[in-house]
Parts: C-alpha cells; sequence; structure tokens
C-alpha cells in the first residue's frame, strides 16, 4: 500500500489533470448541449490542435501556454465556419445519422494526421519540463500546475461568456428551447456555429495545455472523445460545473487507479463508472431529474 | 357487467392532478365518447387504460379483470387496442404490412395475418392503397391506418384518440361512416375522445364530460347538450343550435 | 427503408435479375480457380466484413439500436475459441459453441441493461463502446490468453485440408466465409418473412406504436441483440483460426467496431444485400487506394482509414439509405418507387 504522501501527490496530480479534461468535456458538453449534436470528432480536433502546438514548438520555439491563444482563436473560427458552412445541414437528422457523421469527420482528421505526421510519438519539452512547486510534503510538476492554471481561467472565462454576455444568454436560450429562440428570432444557426467555436476553442486550449505532459500521437483522438463522454455524462449535461467537477473526478479516479492499481487500469475505472452512471443516474451528478 | 369499468381513478403528475376520482363505464358493443376541454383528462385516461401510466389511485376494470398498471403490450393482449392523438404510422412500411403488424397479434402465421390484414383494410377503404408506403399517406388517410391496424389485432375495445382533428367536413363523414360500420360488422365496443361535435353526436351512445380531471356529467347524447354544466364549463350556448364545425 | 430481397416484378425483368444472381453466384463459386492469391484474399476479407456487417444489421437494422462497441463479441468469440484451443486443443467446431453461447449471454447482459434502464440513443451506442473497450483493458491482462503480447496459434500445414482443425489453404477459408454470408442472407432474408421481421422493422419505426398492437417490445429488442451477437461471435472464431494471432488491443478497438459499422451503413442499414454491397465498397475503395499507393512506391499508414472515413462521410451526406437501394433499383430489384 503506497504511503499516503504518495497517494495525496497522485490525487492532486489528478486534480489538476481533472481540470484540463473538465475543460476538454465542458466544450463537448456545449456542444451537445446547445446544438444537440453528438460530436464524435471532439477528441480528434484535440489532437489536431497537440499536433499544432508540437509544430509551432517545433518551428518557432513558442511555448504551448502562449501558442494556446492563437490556437483558441483560429480553432474558434474554424469550428464556427465548419459548423455553419456543413453540419448546421445535418442538425435536422436522426441521432445516428449525425453520429456517423461526425465519426466520418473523426476517422478523416485522425487519419490524415497520421497521414501527415506518422505514428511515432512527437514531444514538447519546455525549459521548465521537469520542475516542480513544491507545496508542504507534495512536489506538483509545473507544467502541470501551468496547464491547471489555463484550464481554470479558460473556464472561467467560458463562465462569464454564457452568463454576462447577450450573445451567451441567447445561446442559452436556444439550448432550451430551439423552437422558441427560433420564434422569438434569434439566429439559430449564428448561435450553433458561434457554440461550436467555443468547443471547438476549449478543445485547442485543453489541447496545447495538455502537449507539455503526454507524448503525442495520431490515435489519441477516440480515447479523449470517449474521455470528454464519460465526463460530460458523469457530471450532467448542459452543466459547466458539472463537467469541471467530472473532469477532475475522472482525473482523481485515474490517478489514483494508477498508484493503487496498474498505470494501465486508468481507463478501466473510467469506462467502468460510464457504464455505472449510464445505468444509475443517466442524468449525471449535476443534471436535472429530467431524463 | 360492462366491458370497461373506470372506478375512483386519480393520476397526478408532479402535483398536478390530471385526472380526480374519475368513474365511468362503457358497455358492449356501444360507443362511448370522452368530452371535455382541453386539459380536462381526456388523453390521460386513455394512457391510463391503454397501460402507458399507471392509476395512482382506483380500479380499471376489463372484461371483470384489473388492468389497471399493465404494461401497453399486456393491455392489447387482453384486448383493448388503441390508437394515437398524433397518428404513428410505420412510416417506411407499405400501409398492407402496417396492418400485418396489427393483425399478428390475433393470428399464428404471417399467411394468415396477411389475410386478416387484407380484409381490415378492404373493410376500411384503404386496399388500393395496400402497397403504398405510409409515409406518403394523405392524414385522413393515416388516421384510418391507424384504424385499420388496432382493428386488425381483434380487440374487444377500441379506443381512439381525437381521430377527427384537423380532418376536413367530408372526411369527418366519410370516418364516421366507416367507424360505424367496423363496429357493426366487428362486434368492437368503441371509447373516443373528441372535441369535434359533429363526430361525437353522429357516434355516440353515450357521453362522459370531462372538466379538471373530474367527470361532470354523463349520459346520452341529447341530455348532455342540455346540460346546464357541460353548457358552462365547454359547449357553450351555440351548441344547442346544432353542430359546430 | 423498405425491404429488398429481391421482389420479383414482370418477366423480362425477371430474367435479367435470374441471370444476374446466377452470375454472381457462378463466380463466387468458381473465384479459388480463377484469381489469384491476393485477390482471393481481398475478397475472404470483403466477406468476413459483409459478415460481421449483416450480424450487425441484426441489431441496428432490424432493432433499431445503433451498436458502437461490436468488436466486443468478436474478440469474445475469438478469444473463446482460441482459448481452447490454446490450452486444450479443443477444435474451433466444438469452440464455437462456447463462443456463440459466450456472446450470446454478454449480448444479453448488455440489452438487459440497456433496455431494462431505458439506456437509448447516444447513450446506448456508448455504454456498447465502454464494454468493448473495458474487454479491450481487461483483456490485457490476462495472462492465460496472452495479456498484451498476444495469442498465436501454431500455423499448421496450410497444404492439407483438416477440416476438423479448421486449417488448410486459402480456398477452404474462402468457402467457409462465403458459406457464412449465404447463411446469414438465408437466415435474415427467412426472418424477415415471419414474424420477427414484422415486429422488428415495426419496433425501428415507432416502439409506442409497436407496443399498442401487443409487441413486448424488450423481448423482441433481447432477441435481435442476442440473435446479433451470437452471429458476430462465429465471425471471432472464424477470425481466430484465418489470422491465427489475437492481441486485445486491436480486436476489442474503437476503430474496429467502427470497421464493423462501414460496410452496412455505406450499403444500406436495414437491407439484407447492404451490408454485403457495403463491405465490398469498403474493401474494394480502401485496400485499393493502398494498393495503388503501394505501388507507386509510397507507404502510407492511414491511407485506407482516409478513404473510409470519405466514403462514409459522401454516403451519410448523399445516400443515407446507402448505396444498395439506388443500385437494386438501377438493376431492377425492390419495388418501383410509387
Amino acid at each position: 500500500m503506497p504511503a499516503l504522501s504518495h497517494l495525496a501527490n497522485a490525487a492532486l496530480s489528478g486534480v489538476l489533470t481533472g481540470t484540463v479534461y473538465g475543460l476538454m468535456a465542458l466544450g463537448l458538453s456545449a456542444i451537445f448541449g446547445v446544438i444537440r449534436l453528438v460530436n464524435f470528432a471532439h477528441g480528434e480536433l484535440m489532437t489536431l490542435a497537440m499536433y499544432v502546438a508540437v509544430v509551432v514548438f517545433q518551428g518557432l520555439a513558442l511555448d504551448p501556454f502562449l501558442t494556446m491563444i492563437g490556437a483558441a482563436a483560429a480553432f474558434g473560427a474554424l469550428g464556427y465556419v465548419l459548423q455553419r458552412g456543413f453540419i448546421n445541414r445535418y442538425v435536422g437528422r436522426p441521432e445516428h445519422s449525425q453520429m456517423l457523421l461526425m465519426i466520418a469527420l473523426a476517422m478523416i482528421i485522425g487519419n490524415a494526421l497520421l497521414l501527415g505526421f506518422g505514428p511515432d510519438a512527437r514531444n514538447v519539452q519546455t525549459s521548465y519540463q521537469l520542475d516542480s512547486f513544491e507545496l508542504g510534503p507534495m512536489l506538483l510538476d509545473k507544467v502541470r500546475v501551468y496547464a491547471a492554471g489555463a484550464a481554470v481561467v479558460a473556464t472561467a472565462l467560458l463562465a462569464a461568456f454564457f452568463r454576462l454576455t447577450l450573445t451567451g444568454k441567447a445561446i442559452r436560450a436556444c439550448a432550451d428551447n430551439p423552437l422558441g429562440a427560433r420564434v422569438a428570432g434569434l439566429p439559430v444557426a449564428h448561435l450553433y456555429a458561434v457554440t461550436f467555436g467555443l468547443g471547438a476553442a476549449s478543445v485547442a486550449v485543453a489541447g496545447c495545455a495538455m502537449v507539455p505532459l503526454i507524448d503525442v500521437t495520431p490515435g489519441l483522438g477516440p480515447g479523449y472523445t470517449l474521455l470528454a463522454f464519460v465526463i460530460v455524462i458523469l457530471g450532467g449535461l448542459g452543466s459547466m460545473v458539472g463537467a469541471l467537477l467530472g473532469g477532475v473526478v475522472i482525473g482523481v479516479s485515474e490517478a489514483l487507479a494508477g498508484v493503487l492499481i496498474a498505470p494501465s487500469a486508468k481507463s478501466m475505472v473510467s469506462f467502468g463508472l460510464l457504464v455505472l452512471i449510464l445505468l444509475a443516474r443517466p442524468q449525471g451528478l449535476m443534471g436535472a431529474t429530467r431524463r | 357487467m360492462a366491458l370497461l369499468e373506470i372506478e375512483d381513478v386519480s393520476k397526478s403528475f408532479r402535483g398536478l392532478r390530471a385526472v380526480a376520482r374519475a368513474t365511468f363505464a362503457v358497455e358492449r358493443h356501444t360507443v362511448g365518447a370522452l368530452i371535455g376541454p382541453n386539459g380536462a383528462g381526456k388523453t390521460t385516461l386513455f394512457n391510463l387504460i391503454a397501460g402507458v401510466h399507471r392509476p395512482d389511485h382506483g380500479e380499471i376494470r376489463f372484461r371483470g379483470h384489473a388492468i389497471g398498471g399493465l404494461p401497453p403490450h399486456r393491455v392489447c393482449a387482453a384486448g383493448v387496442a388503441r390508437t394515437f392523438q398524433l397518428v404513428k404510422p410505420f412510416a417506411e412500411l407499405s400501409v398492407l404490412d402496417n396492418a400485418v403488424v396489427g393483425a399478428l397479434h390475433g393470428e399464428r402465421t404471417v399467411a394468415g395475418a396477411r389475410a386478416r390484414a387484407g380484409a381490415v383494410l378492404e373493410r376500411l377503404g384503404l386496399a388500393s392503397k395496400a402497397s403504398v408506403i405510409a409515409a406518403h399517406l394523405t392524414l385522413a388517410e393515416r388516421r384510418r391506418l391507424e384504424v385499420a391496424r388496432a382493428v386488425a389485432t381483434r380487440p374487444s375495445l377500441l379506443l381512439l384518440d381525437e381521430m377527427m382533428a384537423g380532418l376536413r367536413p367530408t372526411e369527418i363523414d366519410e370516418l364516421v361512416a366507416v367507424l360505424r360500420s367496423v363496429q357493426r360488422d366487428e362486434g368492437i365496443t368503441i371509447l373516443l375522445t373528441e372535441h369535434v361535435m359533429r363526430a361525437v353526436m353522429a357516434l355516440a351512445d353515450h357521453i362522459v364530460v370531462l372538466h379538471h380531471g373530474e367527470v361532470i356529467a354523463r349520459g346520452a347524447p341529447a341530455a348532455i347538450v342540455r346540460d346546464p354544466a357541460v353548457l358552462d364549463s365547454y359547449l357553450g350556448e351555440d351548441a344547442l343550435e346544432g353542430p359546430a364545425s | 427503408m423498405t425491404l429488398m430481397a429481391g421482389k420479383l416484378i414482370g418477366a423480362p425483368g425477371q430474367r435479367r435479375r435470374r441471370a444476374l444472381i446466377g452470375g454472381v453466384a457462378v463466380i463466387a463459386l468458381t473465384l479459388p480457380f480463377i484469381a489469384s492469391s491476393y485477390v482471393l484474399s481481398v475478397v475472404t476479407l470483403a466477406l468476413y466484413l459483409a459478415y460481421v456487417g449483416q450480424a450487425w444489421n441484426v441489431m441496428m437494422g432490424f432493432a433499431g439500436q445503433l451498436s458502437l462497441g461490436h468488436s466486443l463479441y468478436v474478440g469474445l468469440g475469438a478469444y473463446a475459441s482460441a482459448g481452447l484451443f490454446f490450452h486444450y486443443g479443443i477444435g474451433p467446431w466444438a469452440g464455437v459453441w462456447l463462443a456463440v453461447v459466450l456472446c450470446a449471454g454478454a449480448g444479453a447482459f448488455i440489452g438487459f441493461l440497456a433496455f431494462r434502464m431505458r439506456v437509448s440513443g447516444v447513450q446506448l451506442s456508448l455504454l456498447t463502446v465502454a464494454f468493448a473497450e473495458l474487454a479491450r483493458i481487461g483483456f490485457d491482462h490476462i495472462e492465460r490468453l496472452g495479456g498484451p503480447g498476444g495469442l498465436f496459434l501454431r500455423v499448421a500445414d496450410r497444404s492439407r485440408i483438416d477440416l476438423l482443425g479448421f486449417r488448410g489453404p486459402p480456398a477452404m477459408y474462402y468457402y467457409a466465409i462465403l458459406a457464412l454470408v449465404a447463411g446469414a442472407l438465408g437466415l435474415c432474408s427467412f426472418l424477415l418473412h415471419r414474424r420477427a421481421g414484422y415486429y422488428w422493422r415495426a419496433i425501428r419505426e415507432d416502439e409506442v406504436a409497436a407496443a399498442s398492437l401487443g409487441i413486448d417490445v424488450f423481448r423482441w429488442k433481447m432477441r435481435a441483440v442476442v440473435l446479433s451477437s451470437a452471429m458476430t461471435a462465429v465471425a471471432g472464431v472464424f477470425f481466430a483460426f484465418y489470422y491465427n494471432s489475437l492481441f486485445p488491443e486491436q480486436i476489442f478497438s474503437f476503430g474496429r467496431s467502427i470497421e464493423i459499422v462501414l460496410g452496412p451503413v455505406i450499403g444500406g442499414v436495414g437491407t439484407l444485400v447492404g451490408p454485403i454491397v457495403g463491405a465490398g465498397a469498403v474493401v474494394l475503395l480502401g485496400d485499393g487506394t493502398t494498393e495503388i499507393l503501394n505501388r507507386l512506391g509510397f507507404d502510407v499508414p492511414g491511407a485506407k482509414q482516409v478513404v473510409h472515413g470519405l466514403l462514409l462521410l459522401l454516403v451519410t451526406i448523399y445516400m443515407p439509405n446507402g448505396l444498395w437501394p439506388p443500385l437494386a433499383r438501377a438493376l431492377g430489384f425492390g419495388p418501383r418507387k410509387v
């Protein structure tokens, strides 16, 4: 049985990583909650962002935490165009039709990355890669703390947007009552596109934040998509706090499972949790009781 | 013993009382009608009988057996068939196949079911459309298909949920005639909910009036249209002058 | 999606259709004698995808449940039969029974959870993915079945036909998978014309209406899921004894589940012939592209999947009912448009 401090350290690391997961899941939650689109390409978009960060680092020696600002803007625009110009036409289609459409996009993006970059892992090693902060007996990797910081800031910005700005409120109206929103004259297609753009931007920030923490390979997509779904379902659809909480729960349980059981068992916990939640409380921890 | 007996049935949804202590009966081989303003609880009662919801209180007896709380497919097995307010055809299937699905309930073989389905479609005037895909039917035709499908299951009781809504007067008269002949030939008992008084007066032997989930009147059509409570809550003075369009 | 089972309409059309079917049958039966071993292996792969697509189609096309975790059953079936052979020398003809029972059980379990707990739509699909992923990670830890390093069945003499051990030349495997595809076609066609077919299609169209007509929706959905998983188990057994090596990372992967789905979706979900046509298109375009690129000197991992993705995208957008319905109409099969 590992020492308590060891466990606590792992748990805290998990919390930090979890906030990044939460940000990623937030994007998915917004897209699903507002547009009712099952974005199976979510993880691939994140992987794409990761490769962007890697390329920029290798080419311009720009730190991923700086790249993420530009990436967020670029992905935001890309997401807007993708939704407005293409996906929007299929929003009314049956659910499984949408899922297959997004799966197709995911296959194309993911394998295009494989084609372009090859299967070998890429890495970003910043100057502070091996440094850590000391918090009492615990050591926290600087990269992880910065990643969490970025995630929290991004989440706060998103929350502020949805709560305080007119566009944000309009988007929430769309989510609550799509027909009513149309009747009220809201530009639904534009708002959907903004939502998708925000979702893509969050995924871009999350991706750039994750880059210093992991090895980047083209096949990461499906894993992250599924993880995002687990978190969204765990935390409850439509709840921003839920997504963040869910992310943290997953982050911590993964970290602890890695220490207590075996590193490879990390994902098992996530999927086990998914099964349990889907069966016991499909609306998640924070979701409304209405199914 | 009446075919269908509703006794003291109540149902609430999250504190909102949809049906309150409703009591009435439907006799064999008659046509009963449930009328009342929107929100009176008519469709809820239907759903309670059909097994979509479970009554909070009271008993629903069919042929003397309690059926309240049984799931829809078992209610059908007991001999109760129903149609839906928003028609639910099997859109990608042909008209004949739609009816066959219903007919399979009472037949052991597919061949037998196809024969039964064909006969029912004939009865309902849909035989010429047998190979048409259900999605391509007009509203009036879809309503008839819904009835055909339900009748194909060989029910003793047929629940018709606002069959006439949105139909033109000629279509209403046609459907009324078809229902009358089906009821006569198959010996089915019918309970229908309706807003279209033209159809109610033409079909019903017995009317039950609901208001705010409660039964406020019961009786023969002639008496109901003169009942002051009914006029007050639902029909209005004009009802005395003849059927509204 | 209307039932396209080659309904016969009109005499000259009838002759043409029979000629077409006859021609395909002749080619199918004589392929090992007229084609190169490379073509034979590609066709075998296409038939394998067709069969596993047909099995998946029972669950989606007939019962309307989108399973994105069907690789679970392929893997379970493969490991069950391979494990029996590896450790106890029990041949595939006996092993397949364990595989079928195991997968039917797994399918029933998942089906029960899903249908009793009213999990549907996205959540059901995610549930199926979750179970496949759990198997993928779980089997990595089963040392007795090789763990992450894989389970290898000894490749016996390819020139002798050992029917009992299911070993032999490629032609033998080809005929085996051809028989499976034909058998699945026959079974599905049979079922579609019986009560099962009508009830499943009704459930797929509108569950509530179906229940009101006396259909026990839960029971029939369960039947579809169990049949689908049992059929897929057989594919797993074939896989194990054809490829002779099993890795949890591969066989239970999400990518494999998607591969299973490609054929029927592209060919036409809910149709009888769709999965076969779809699998053919997928292999032709995917492996064809890889082959062309290889001949041109490019070694490009991922190109095949990009082609698959593009094909899926185009079909989902422009031909949501799949390739087969318009193709069938062009060839003279199936009901005319009313």
